[in-house]
């Protein structure tokens, strides 16, 4: 069996992308970032999740935005799946429903850069399963 | 669900809600004998047999904000109906080896879908776990285990979404490569 290491790969990868890239910069100041969790359980993969994801992951690379996305378990909202958490710093979590690509773009100019509301909150009864165990 | 990488990401969330710190994704595509076999082995809490042989029930979760779980329910499904089937591992303080078979030509199988992204959202969601891609396409393999990347990279390196589109880049690329050859 050929096997193809990928050392040498990420060596020259580092060399390319240059030592000028500070990989601490967001580690440092966690709490001063939001961050936004994409509801990745089946329920929310079989919806469309991947895409939202996708969306978000690749608007903060190129913009850099201050924001780190993640993901989470299913919250129970299976119905208004795709969703994702925002918790903008020192604010409670908001939680949206029915977020596909565009709606992700609109909730990142709208309400993570600027705190503005928009459309399609689900209500604020809800508990992360971390709290709930 | 459309593609087979959406169950891999669904089911590497078994193993992080388990507690996982290593996740080990092997995807062996064989089309000279007719087999595509994706196995998730992690090093989490592990389940009992009991927990196991109710596991393909989709009235079974170890969750308490539910009461249904349908991750391994539906990976069984569409295995089965590929011509293939799933088989479970697990060992309480151990972890869980979840490895599904498919018919390679079956007209039921869903295509594999984007791997090297499905990897790279684990990965990038996931920054201070390790996780390992061993791809093998007939017989040859291709390796990438993130615990290399933070060694070259820093330890902070996966929370850099950057290096890990670059890491999703390269395994596409070696992944098509192999594909081709």
């Amino acid at each position: 069996m050929s096997k193809i290491k990928s050392l040498d790969e990420l060596r020259q990868m580092k060399a390319r992308l240059g030592n000028e890239m500070d990989i601490r910069e967001k580690s440092n100041n966690p709490d001063k970032l939001v961050q936004i969790r994409v509801a990745m359980a089946t329920c929310g993969i079989a919806a469309g999740a991947r895409t939202v994801m996708n969306a978000i992951v690749d608007r903060v690379e190129k913009d850099k935005l201050p924001v780190i996305v993640t993901q989470g378990g299913c919250m129970g909202y299976c119905y208004a799946e795709p969703t994702i958490e925002v918790r903008r710093p020192g604010e409670e979590p908001v939680v949206f429903g029915y977020v596909n690509k565009d709606k992700a773009t609109e909730i990142i100019d709208k309400y993570v850069l600027h705190g503005e509301l928009v459309d399609g909150i689900l209500p604020v009864n809800y508990q992360t399963i971390q709290e709930k165990i | 669900m459309n593609d087979l990488s959406m169950h891999i990401l669904d089911i590497i969330q078994n193993s992080i809600s388990a507690g996982a710190t290593r996740v080990i994704l092997t995807v062996d595509e064989n089309p000279a004998s007719d087999r595509l076999v994706i196995s998730i082995t992690d090093n989490g809490k592990g389940m009992t047999p009991d927990q196991v042989r109710r596991l393909a029930d989709p009235f079974f979760t170890s969750r308490t904000t539910r009461r249904v779980g349908m991750g391994i329910p539906l990976l069984v499904q569409t295995a089965q109906q590929s011509g293939g089937d799933v088989s479970i591992e697990s060992e309480p303080g151990k972890g869980t080896s979840v490895t599904a078979f498919f018919g390679y030509s079956n007209i039921d199988r869903p295509p594999l879908g984007d791997l090297a992204n499905a990897f790279a959202l684990t990965v990038s969601s996931n920054p201070d776990m390790d996780f390992v891609l061993v791809y093998r396409y007939n017989g040859q393999e291709y390796v990438l285990d993130t615990s290399d990347v933070r060694e070259i990279f820093g330890d902070g390196a996966l929370r850099n979404l950057t290096i890990v589109k670059n890491i999703e880049e390269m395994l596409k690329e070696n992944i098509a490569g192999m594909r081709n050859s």
